[in-house]
């Protein structure tokens, strides 16, 4: 074996490598040279017969040659294994565009979602749920809220009536949901800070009235709590219920059985270009309905009204849905619509909280 | 109640412009509804006089009229028939807006003539409907002046919002007083002076009550105005009432109008010789019948007041007079009624027979009892005035009821209560103002209540008088004392446990409705009996009757409303009350839900299938879970009320306890419910889930992990078809409840190689050792006793 043949033969097998089409026909060339039988094997193993003068020299050149032959074979794998991968991405491409699998997206009622507002706002001003029955007595719901039988306001309530008893009393719907008031003014002793929402019902049904709607109502009753506190208190939810930090407020003397003095709230708005900004504006928009706690619906209750004082209101919490989120009908509410419930819906996951903002 | 701001400037003498005025009542408690600045409408509106008036020379029917405006002379194509040289009339120049016609003028050339504004009907004006002729105005009036300042119509009308108690703002003289308290003026005095009688009524009141009913009408008085002319009012008068949207009708009927809306104090005129005999107060007697001024018939029942002469009711007393013995323009006698009624009985008459007047709006309200005294004085002087006659002497009947009430407010119940330290001579001067006459006594208010205050009762009320004069504005704000700084959960556990399953409903892709609590007795029915005493007796509509029994009818009728207007695979859930009976107890909290059509879109991805009840199953799991239920040892029984399907649905309980039920809606219930396709229900009793324990806090059980390799073996167990696989499950986990922690079912097979009537059953068990790994002979051992345990409980034999 001569030089020159040694270098032709491993001209020949870089060639061979190079030219190797996929990492079988590479592996063959492997084979074919490196192999138990392959040609530079060979070479190596026929050493024996070389004179020994030459064997070191011929083994160093066949080794060099065996060395090169193995990085050329690494080198041309590694770039026939790229390309093969690149082969097989391009094969696996899919069309990203095709949609997702579908999945059913829930939504929580705009009624559910505005009263959990409310109650991260009451919590933090220190009020607990308090709840009561829908089919209330008489008393509860009109007598001991100071609206005597013969009373004018209870022909205001529109009040639906369940069949009378053999005793000749009769239950209602609840009008309001100030009847928990009394409840809960029976059963616990002052001090006593509470909100009630809930369903309310009244007999009246066209474009701004349903013959359910929800209120929520809160009940403070201490020794001390005055208007200014009910002021404070109510300012200070509207403002952040509605977002709005300078949002002005205005309280007018009003009427109601079951607060004296009774007040109404305005909230600032503005009616520009026809629709409805809660805000600072030329406007004002009646919200809701307070008073201190009148003293014979404490009296009705068991508590002593020389000692015990505090405030009461009430307001709708479609209304103030509506008038947050631009919810132009009071009847879709119930109406069930799919396309609405998605449309003014809430995600399961949007919990209020005053920390993240309401 | 309506009011023109120069009527409530005959009682209050006042400064303040028409703006002051209506802020400050709405922050008095008078809520202003609306002011009708008609000055500023009328502004244009000037007096012109018409210099020349000629024939047009292309129209026959219209005039050419010189009109003479204070500022030069316009030449106006006028219509009217009236329009003549030397006349006054209302001109309006050009650009001017004409509210009767709704239209703007503009320069113009009426067949060929150049038309330079418009000479006005009242009907143009917006005034009236009379369209017979333009306005003619007295030789005196001032040419260039504008019309509605001269004429007294530049009056403002206010519209303000009464709330219930405040009868004696139902008066414009109420309104004044209200604003003088605040110091918006002064309350001119009322003049009451008494009118000499010249002769005896020949009518006499009488009164007929038994004497526990004597508060109806505890007091009449009446006098007779002989020789009256009964013609047109004045014109002050007419544009008062027209202002305030009544129709002048005759100066008599005027005079009681006018005295209801400016005194609060609502009057009857008879024609005295309509009249027989003497007039009674009495009740009616049943099938008495009256035709009123409304000229309608009206049937009297027991309780009503009625004012009867010896022909019978001649008036509903405090509600309306009759028309059989009203006046009319040939009145030459009349008969004044100032009477004072029980407000109860004047609201329930008026309801019972649907009569709103002016009259029983005030008297249901209360009105002031000594107006019994000036009311007639005033009313007779305004009578002998613009009708002539001559007065007679009073006749009574009734004696004035006791209305004097003193109460006291300690001056330093206003900061207590109100919030806002209000100086003492302060209180004292709204109350003086106010007609309460406070005495100063240590440190309390001695007043006494005005007899037109009937709403004032108690010390909060003088509160509430001296807050909303000095302004409920001025009342600093504070915040809610708190004594935590960090608030307590708003809600309780068990409130809370109701949104938890409400978000996780959400979260599971329901979408939340709310729904009525009632619904019509027929959909009731398909959902079981429901008791009488759940029957509304004034439903808004037969729909809407009955309380529900349970939250899925509203929802299913929601789901086949949303399949009519084509929306595909709907699914909704409400969290809300049912309701049993009618005692609080009754009602309960429930989760409700309904997925129909498919379980999701078609997809390219995933085959969509339809709902079932296991779709119902998970809702209800993943509810229960949500709050700490106990789901893994729940057992479910297969006795779903009626409206499930009977072989489709079941219920998770505890014992005799239900939790919850599921299942697919029975078809007929469906049918008749128009649900298209399938369709799976589900009702979550929140009520009845067991309370989360809560021992040790939050605290949760300390995690044991162990080191050893968990071992899975699968099973196939042939069973019975009726035997259930919560039956074969309990079997298998009960062998060792230590070592066995999962026991899974993953396949249920029938068919080839499984027997009629049987079904084969595929299970996953987990064992978990925690002491060392399992040898093949520990584990052959459990699964030997699985293997046992499930054919002595489900009659199961391993799948060969």
């Amino acid at each position: 074996m001569t030089t020159e043949n040694l270098d032709s033969l491993r001209d020949t097998l870089l060639a061979d490598i190079d030219g190797a089409v996929d990492l079988d026909a590479l592996e063959a060339i492997r084979v074919a040279a490196l192999g138990k039988q392959g040609s530079v094997t060979g070479l190596l193993k026929g050493l024996g017969k070389a004179a020994p003068e030459e064997r070191k020299a011929l083994g160093q050149a066949i080794n060099t040659v065996k060395v090169t032959i193995n990085g050329a074979l690494a080198a041309r794998k590694e770039d026939l294994e790229a390309g093969a991968l690149d082969a097989r991405l391009i094969d696996e491409a899919i069309d990203v565009s095709l949609p997702v699998r579908p999945s059913q997206d829930g939504r929580i009622h705009p009624i559910s979602q505005t009263i959990d507002e409310m109650l991260a706002i009451f919590c933090e001003m220190g009020f607990e749920v308090a709840e009561g029955p829908h089919i209330e007595t008489d008393f509860n719901n009109f007598t001991a809220l100071n609206i005597p039988p013969e009373h004018p306001a209870r022909q205001e309530h529109d009040t639906f009536y369940l069949p009378e008893k053999e005793d000749g009393s009769r239950l209602v719907l609840r009008t309001h949901t100030s009847p928990v008031q009394i409840r809960t003014m029976v059963e616990q002793e002052p001090p006593i800070r509470i909100v009630v929402p809930g369903r309310t019902f009244r007999a009246d049904y066209d474009a701004t009235h349903s013959p359910m709607f929800h209120q929520i109502e809160g009940l403070v009753i201490d020794e001390t709590t005055h208007m200014g506190h009910l002021k404070g208190c109510l300012i200070e939810f509207c403002r952040t219920f509605f977002g709005v930090d300078d949002l002005p407020a205005r309280f007018r003397p009003s009427y109601f059985p079951f607060t004296e003095p009774s007040a109404e709230m305005d909230i600032g708005c503005s009616r520009e270009g026809g629709g409805l900004t809660i805000g600072a504006g030329a406007d004002w928009l009646e919200i809701l309905g307070c008073g201190m706690v009148h003293p014979n619906v404490l009296a009705a209750c068991g508590i002593d009204s020389t000692k015990y004082q505090g405030f009461a209101f009430g307001l709708g919490i479609e209304r103030a849905a509506m008038l947050k989120y631009g919810i132009p009908d009071l009847r879709t509410f119930y109406e069930s619509d799919l396309r609405w419930l998605r449309h003014y819906g809430f995600s399961a996951l949007d919990i209020p909280s005053v920390a993240k903002g309401v | 109640m309506l009011f023109t701001f120069s009527w409530l400037k005959e009682h209050l003498e006042t400064e303040a412009s028409l703006e002051e005025i209506t802020d400050r009542l709405s922050m008095l408690g008078l809520e202003v509804e609306g002011i009708d600045d008609r000055g500023e409408a009328l502004a244009p509106f000037t007096i012109g006089y018409v210099k020349e008036a000629r024939q047009h020379p292309n129209a026959d029917r219209l005039q050419l009229c010189v009109v003479d405006t204070g500022s030069g002379d316009e030449q106006v194509v006028c219509g009217a028939p009236n329009a003549r040289a030397g006349m006054k009339g209302v001109f309006a120049p050009s650009g001017s807006y004409i509210p009767g016609s709704d239209m703007t003028l503009k320069p113009s050339k009426i067949r060929g003539e150049d038309s330079n504004g418009m000479l006005c009907s009242e009907r143009e004006m917006g005034l009236s409907d009379d369209h017979e002729g333009i306005i003619e105005l007295p030789e005196d009036a001032p040419i260039g002046e504008g019309w509605a300042k001269w004429a007294g119509m530049d009056d403002a009308i206010i519209d303000i919002a009464l709330t219930p108690n405040r009868g004696d703002c139902a008066s414009v003289r109420g309104i004044a007083r209200d604003l003088a308290a605040a110091g918006l003026g002064t309350l001119k005095p009322l003049d009451d002076t008494k009118v000499a009688g010249g002769f005896e009524s020949n009518i006499k009141w009488q009164r007929d009550f038994s004497s526990d009913a004597g508060d109806a009408c505890p007091m009449v008085v009446g006098r007779t105005f002989r020789n009256v002319t009964n013609g047109e009012s004045p014109q002050w008068l007419q544009d008062r009432l027209r202002a305030i949207g009544l129709r002048p009708i005759s100066a008599l009927v005027d005079i009681t109008n006018w005295s209801t809306f400016d005194l609060g104090r609502p009057l009857h005129v008879f024609d005295a010789d309509k009249v027989s005999g003497d007039l009674t107060m009495r009740f009616a007697k049943s099938g008495e019948k009256l035709e009123a001024l409304d000229e309608r018939e009206y049937a009297l029942e027991d309780g009503m007041i009625v004012i009867a002469d010896d022909n019978g009711p001649q008036g509903i007393g405090g509600v309306m007079g009759g028309i059989a013995s009203g006046c009319s323009e040939t009145t030459k006698n009349v008969f004044l009624e100032v009477a004072l009624f029980d407000p109860i009985r004047i609201a329930e008459t008026g309801r019972k027979l649907g009569i709103i007047s002016d009259a029983r709006y005030r008297f249901e309200r209360g009105i002031d009892p000594t107006s019994l005294e000036w009311g007639t004085e005033i009313a007779s002087r305004m009578i002998l005035d613009i009708c002539g006659g001559e007065a007679s002497e009073l006749t009574v009947a009734g004696e004035l009821p006791n209305w004097q009430q003193s109460q006291s407010l300690r001056t330093s119940r206003v900061l207590s209560l109100g919030g806002i330290d209000v100086p003492v001579a302060e209180q004292e001067k709204f109350l003086t103002v106010l007609g309460f006459e406070p005495v100063v006594e240590g440190d309390e208010l001695r007043c006494v209540v005005p007899p037109w205050r009937p709403d004032i009762e108690g010390e909060a009320d003088l509160v509430e008088e001296v807050l909303r004069i000095h302004g409920y504005d001025d009342i600093p704000a504070l915040p809610l004392p708190n004594d935590a700084v960090v608030p307590n959960p708003v809600r309780n556990a068990a409130q809370d446990r109701v949104e938890t399953i409400r978000r996780t409903l959400a979260s599971n892709g329901l979408v939340e409705a709310v729904t009525y609590s009632f619904l019509d007795a027929k959909t009731v029915s398909l959902f079981g009996d429901v008791p009488e005493s759940l029957r509304l007796v004034n439903p808004i509509s037969a729909d809407l009757d009955t309380m529900r029994p349970s939250v899925l009818p509203n929802l299913i009728a929601a789901i086949a409303r949303n399949q009519a207007r084509g929306m595909e695979n709907p699914s909704l859930f409400e969290v809300g009350p049912q309701y049993a009976d009618d005692t609080p107890e009754g009602q309960a909290m429930v989760a409700a839900g309904a997925r129909a059509g498919q379980t999701g879109a078609r997809s390219w991805a995933v085959k969509a299938e339809p709902v079932d009840a296991f779709h119902a199953k998970a809702d209800v799991i993943a509810a229960l879970s949500a709050v700490g239920a106990p789901v893994d040892n729940l057992q479910v029984s297969i006795d779903a009320p009626g409206w499930y399907h009977p072989g489709r649905s079941g219920c998770l309980r505890l014992g005799p306890n239900i939790l919850a039920q599921f299942g697919e809606l029975h078809p007929r219930v469906a049918a008749a419910m128009d649900i298209d396709g399938p369709i799976s229900v589900f009702e979550v009793f929140i009520d009845n889930i067991p309370p989360r324990k809560s021992k040790g806090g939050a605290s949760k059980p300390l995690l044991t992990l162990s080191a050893f390799q968990p071992v899975r073996r699968d099973f196939a167990f042939i069973v019975d078809e009726d035997v259930a696989a919560s039956d074969v499950l309990r079997a298998i986990r009960t062998v060792d409840r230590a070592l066995i922690t999962d026991a899974e079912l993953f396949d249920v097979y029938r068919g080839k190689g499984v027997e009629g009537g049987k079904k084969s059953l595929a299970l996953a068990v987990t064992l978990q050792p925690v002491d060392a790994t399992m040898t093949e002979k520990e584990i052959d051992d459990v699964a030997e006793k699985i293997v046992a345990n499930v054919a002595k409980q489900a009659g199961g034999t391993l799948r060969g």
